[in-house]
């Protein structure tokens, strides 16, 4: 029954797949579109030494060694669909061949998310599963991964590789849950070396080995028993991140040019917020900032003339000037960010709960990264919502959390598609994934899953589209204000995501109560 | 999962695909000076917006009928006004838009056939699909039905309302299933007025209603239901023709410019019997135009005689269907002047078999689609054809689990064989020919055929060989289903013995 519910399920997102490759020739103008292609170009064309160097284009290689090799080896298949591409200063090159070449070069890559979506879905815990193959863990957690909105236009209509990325990174998390932690390991860093931004998990993971894979033994409390301490695994563990660290960053090292890639992997010139403001933390504090001023001004309190000029036009802005309250800095944010996930490692820490208390952690990290980091893209949310299904088809609390926390982050994703023709396709296939999350887990749970004030805040997300979409469009402040929409979009969904990621805190603080609770 | 979210999802599906594929190129597209269907509908806007009623169908100053004059009945042509009522003005500018092409315009045409599609096709596919199909496989159905590649791609890729005037037809099939016959001849003369092609149902919706009212006896009730439906048909014909019947000559001018004789037996590459007929005898030059015309008009007559008497004396549902697939399919491969697009009239009937008869329906689905391969890479359309075919192709036979409903009980075939024991014994030919291996024999030659199109250049002296070669290829389907479905339909025995096996079903 699983097998024949997971074959449905992948074949169902063939289709999709198949589908978005009908959009093709069609799109080819988002950046990333441009970023990768200018990627293949440099690391086909140029010597290793040059690829950090090298910056005719704007978008300079700025993902960790092993991305540079995976571009490489994809280049060798894109010189049989048009060498052109391949050539550095033939900037913002579209040609249908290499819109082609792009779009199968994600759709056969997704092969790894497919096969690591396979791997979770057999590692999820059944209840007594119904008989009706829709109704089934499986088959909802399958669904949830491979048809996920977020991950379809992210990496299909706007362009990046993140379906491969999420791929190892699901197969890590599925390798734990079936107990093989070092292969979990070894997936992990590899992912780290192929994108840094995962470096925000990597306390979740670094903690959850070291507690429950070197430690071997527990107290009868529950707390960590000290003698059993067992260096060999340290060593397997570190002799892996060694290995793959360095014959990742090995090279640059050797030719000295470490400082260099870094500087590129962390371009803290960057301002703090995106010129999308994700929907964190910051975007309330600038909205807070902004409405301060506002009434400011209006009080008399302050005087116009006084304030940072770029805040009033802020939003799309990337350098944006608090005019009350204290400018933020990278190091603050590192702080807030690393504040936000301490409690959750240290849980992990004093109470392993296996490897599903791990993935709760793991989930906790990326949303607090997501919360209170510097220059968060709002693309960041998937790598809390990916992980995050296995958890929703297995709990009913988690499942509404789930809902929430998809549902906000989803609708935050639609500024990536800004044109009338992918209104239409963003909208349908937004509905489409969320009437079936709904429906697939309310089923599951046999009940509701969110409470009325919850339901509320989600149907206000409508109210936003349309307003946001339908109506300031014809409105006059469109030309006077373009950027109002923008903003009513993110500082509302970043409601939604603090208290997702609230709600998250308590039940992993609760079930830490609980726990020690027993033990007592 | 509950029904009404599935629904909806299916629903979002079907919505989905299509607008995908309303991303592509449509035709004509950037092909001065007369562009293609797309311009052509525009520019039946720009006719209706700018002239007066009666010289939308005359050739004047101001309308050229040589370039895409109306040449589809008023119903067709109020909707454009319609559609010209809610656009920029300069889009529909007389004289001045012609050829009119750009990124919102392409939006707002597409916007229109997914309104037309969500108002008209989509809803009666769910009443159909959910009150007259049995079984427990209604969604899958019903999704099947939305997949159909040849109308999706016709209507959001190539560009026409087919799911306007298909979708009032099926309005008509379904209120007449629910047994509502006044407002089911509304919903077909509606669908007849909106586009004549529609006149290949015509004659199955006639006979089944005659039937009725023979059944329910010419005396007495039956007549009352002949007078109504009779009077509800010359009203709605009147009202959709009122601007015109001021004067005989309007009605003459538009009913010559609905049936244009003159446009020879077939223009293009045809899946049909003339097309495929002129390979080995060049009936075009051989026939005068007249000759061809009568010829064509009786071997068709002949065609539909057998299905319409036998629906004429068994007016059930089923054979109703039946009847709709005969009649449209043989006036498709036998009538004058038929366009390749026009298979989509027997493929609305055949979508509704998709229950009953899953393998020929797919099979005649998927032919359907591939008989209109030239059309699509001429107009760019190659990649959503290719994945909604396979999307449709997977959907439907994994679904409704097509290969194990191949027996000859399941085929309808069993009055056939009943029929023919007598007569001679090796009888089973035609079952045998409806299975799997056949089946992926034919589609692997589609997908090769349709490579060999797109990849290779035709020799010199034969450059319409590979369209010549779709079509014939097509056609051996289309004749082989139209007898299959034929056999079905006349084989059923008179009395209701069907009763029974429906529900072994």
């Amino acid at each position: 029954l699983a097998s024949v519910s997971l074959i449905t399920a992948l074949a169902v997102h063939c289709v999709v797949l198949l589908t978005m490759t009908v959009f093709s020739g069609y799109f080819s103008h988002s950046t990333d579109f441009e970023v990768h292609r200018n990627w293949l170009a440099i690391t086909h064309s140029l010597p290793v030494s040059k690829w950090y160097h090298e910056n005719t284009s704007e978008w300079t290689l700025d993902y960790p060694p092993l991305f540079a090799w995976f571009e490489y080896s994809l280049s060798h298949v894109a010189q049989h669909f048009d060498k052109e591409m391949l050539v550095v200063q033939n900037l913002i090159y579209t040609s249908p061949a290499t819109i082609l070449f792009q779009r199968l070069s994600v759709i056969v890559t997704d092969i790894v998310f497919i096969y690591a979506v396979k791997e979770c879905c057999r590692s999820v815990r059944e209840e007594k599963g119904s008989k009706d193959l829709l109704g089934h863990p499986f088959f909802i957690l399958a669904a949830l991964l491979l048809w996920n909105f977020g991950l379809l236009i992210v990496d299909h209509i706007h362009f990046q590789y993140n379906g491969f990325l999420f791929g190892i990174l699901l197969l890590s998390v599925a390798r734990h849950l079936q107990g093989r932690h070092l292969e979990g390991a070894l997936l992990f860093t590899v992912l780290l070396n192929l994108k840094h931004i995962y470096l925000y998990i990597a306390p979740a993971y670094g903690i959850f080995l070291l507690r429950s894979y070197c430690f071997t033994k527990d107290n009868t409390d529950g707390s960590v028993r000290w003698s059993s301490f067992s260096p060999v695994r340290l060593v397997a563990l570190g002799s892996i991140v060694i290995s793959v660290g360095a014959l990742s960053f090995g090279p640059f090292i050797a030719m000295g040019q470490l400082p260099q890639v870094l500087s590129r992997l962390f371009p803290f010139k960057r301002g703090l917020c995106h010129a999308y403001w994700a929907p964190n933390v910051w975007a309330l504090y600038n909205m807070v900032d902004k409405a301060l001023s506002v009434l400011g001004v209006r009080l008399k309190l302050l005087d116009v003339a006084k304030l940072p000029k770029a805040s009033m036009t802020g939003g799309l802005v990337q350098e944006f000037q608090h005019s009350i309250l204290p400018s933020v800095s990278p190091s603050i944010t590192l702080i807030c960010t690393l504040l936000s996930i301490m409690p959750a490692v240290l849980s992990i820490w004093c109470r392993p709960r296996g490897a599903r208390g791990f993935l709760r952690c793991l989930v906790v990290c990326a949303l607090g990264s997501f919360m209170f980091g510097w220059h968060v893209h709002e693309k960041a949310i998937l790598m809390a919502i990916l992980p995050f299904s296995i958890l929703a088809v297995e709990s009913r609390e988690d499942a509404g959390i789930f809902l929430m926390l998809t549902t906000t982050g989803h609708y935050s994703l639609f500024p990536l598609l800004f044109t009338a023709a992918e209104l239409p396709i963003k909208v349908l296939l937004m509905l489409l994934f969320t009437l079936y999350s709904f429906t697939s887990l309310k089923k599951l749970f046999r009940g509701s899953l969110l409470n009325p004030l919850e339901t509320t805040y989600l149907l206000g997300l409508v109210a936003v589209e349309i307003l946001c979409e339908v109506v300031y469009p014809l409105s006059p402040w469109q030309h006077t204000l373009p950027f109002v929409p923008l903003l009513v979009t993110s500082v509302y969904c970043s409601l939604g995501v603090s208290y997702s990621f609230i709600r998250l805190y308590v039940s992993l603080l609760r079930q830490h109560g609980t726990d020690k609770h027993k033990q007592l | 999962m509950e029904n009404w979210s599935l629904v909806s999802i299916c629903v979002l599906f079907g919505l989905t695909a299509r607008w995908a594929v309303s991303l592509n190129s449509y035709s004509g597209a950037g092909k001065p000076p007369m562009f293609g269907d797309y311009e052509a509908q525009r520019h039946w806007q720009e006719v209706t917006y700018n002239l007066p009623v009666h010289e939308w169908y005359f050739n004047t100053t101001d309308n050229n009928l040589n370039y895409w004059g109306l040449d589809y009945p008023p119903l067709t042509a109020y909707h454009s006004l319609l559609c010209a009522h809610l656009i920029n003005p300069d889009w529909v500018e007389l004289h001045a838009s012609r050829g009119h092409e750009s990124y919102g315009h392409k939006l707002f045409m597409r916007a229109t056939v997914l309104v037309a599609d969500l108002l008209i096709y989509i809803p009666a596919v769910v009443l159909y699909s959910f009150y007259l199909s049995e079984g427990s496989n209604k969604k899958k159905v019903f999704l099947c039905i939305l997949l159909y590649p040849g109308l999706i791609l016709i209507d959001y890729g190539h560009f026409q309302y087919n799911s306007i005037s298909l979708g009032l037809a099926l309005w008509g099939v379904v209120v007449l299933g629910l047994g509502w016959d006044v407002l089911g001849s509304l919903a077909f003369v509606l669908s007849l007025n909106y586009k004549q092609m529609e006149l290949y149902h015509s004659l199955p919706f006639f006979c089944y209603l005659l039937g009725k009212c023979f059944k329910q006896g010419l005396a007495g009730r039956g007549l009352f239901l002949l007078v109504k439906i009779a009077v509800t048909v010359l009203v709605t014909f009147a009202l959709c023709w009122l601007p015109f019947l001021s004067d005989p000559g309007q009605i003459l001018q538009v009913v010559h410019r609905l049936f244009p004789v003159g446009r020879g037996l077939f223009e293009d590459k045809v899946a049909n019997t003339w097309c495929s007929l002129n390979v080995l005898i060049k009936i075009k030059t051989i026939l005068s135009t007249d000759t061809q015309l009568y010829f064509s008009l009786t071997t068709t007559l002949l065609a539909i005689l057998p299905s319409s008497i036998k629906l004429l004396m068994k007016p059930t549902l089923w054979q109703f269907k039946l009847a709709l697939v005969n009649s449209s399919l043989a006036f498709f491969l036998f009538s004058f002047q038929v366009h390749e697009k026009s298979i989509l009239l027997p493929a609305l009937p055949v979508c509704l078999l998709l229950n009953d008869l899953p393998l020929p329906a797919i099979w005649f689905l998927q032919a359907s689609t591939f008989s209109m391969l030239p059309l699509f890479l001429k107009d760019g359309l190659l990649v959503p054809y290719v994945v909604t075919s396979l999307a449709f192709l997977f959907f439907s036979i994994y679904l409704l689990s097509a290969f194990e409903h191949c027996s000859e009980d399941k085929l309808r075939l069993g009055p056939y064989r009943r029929l023919l024991i007598c007569i001679v014994r090796r009888y089973g030919y035609l079952s045998n020919c409806i299975n799997k291996d056949h089946f992926y024999f034919s589609i692997t030659a589609m997908a090769g055929l349709s490579f060999m199109s797109v990849a290779l250049a035709p020799p010199d002296q034969l450059p319409d060989l590979f369209p010549l070669l779709v079509s014939v290829f097509s056609y051996l389907h289309f004749l082989g289903l139209l007898l299959y479905f034929n056999i079905v339909q006349i084989a059923e025995p008179l009395q209701s013995v069907r009763k029974n096996q429906k529900k072994s079903n």
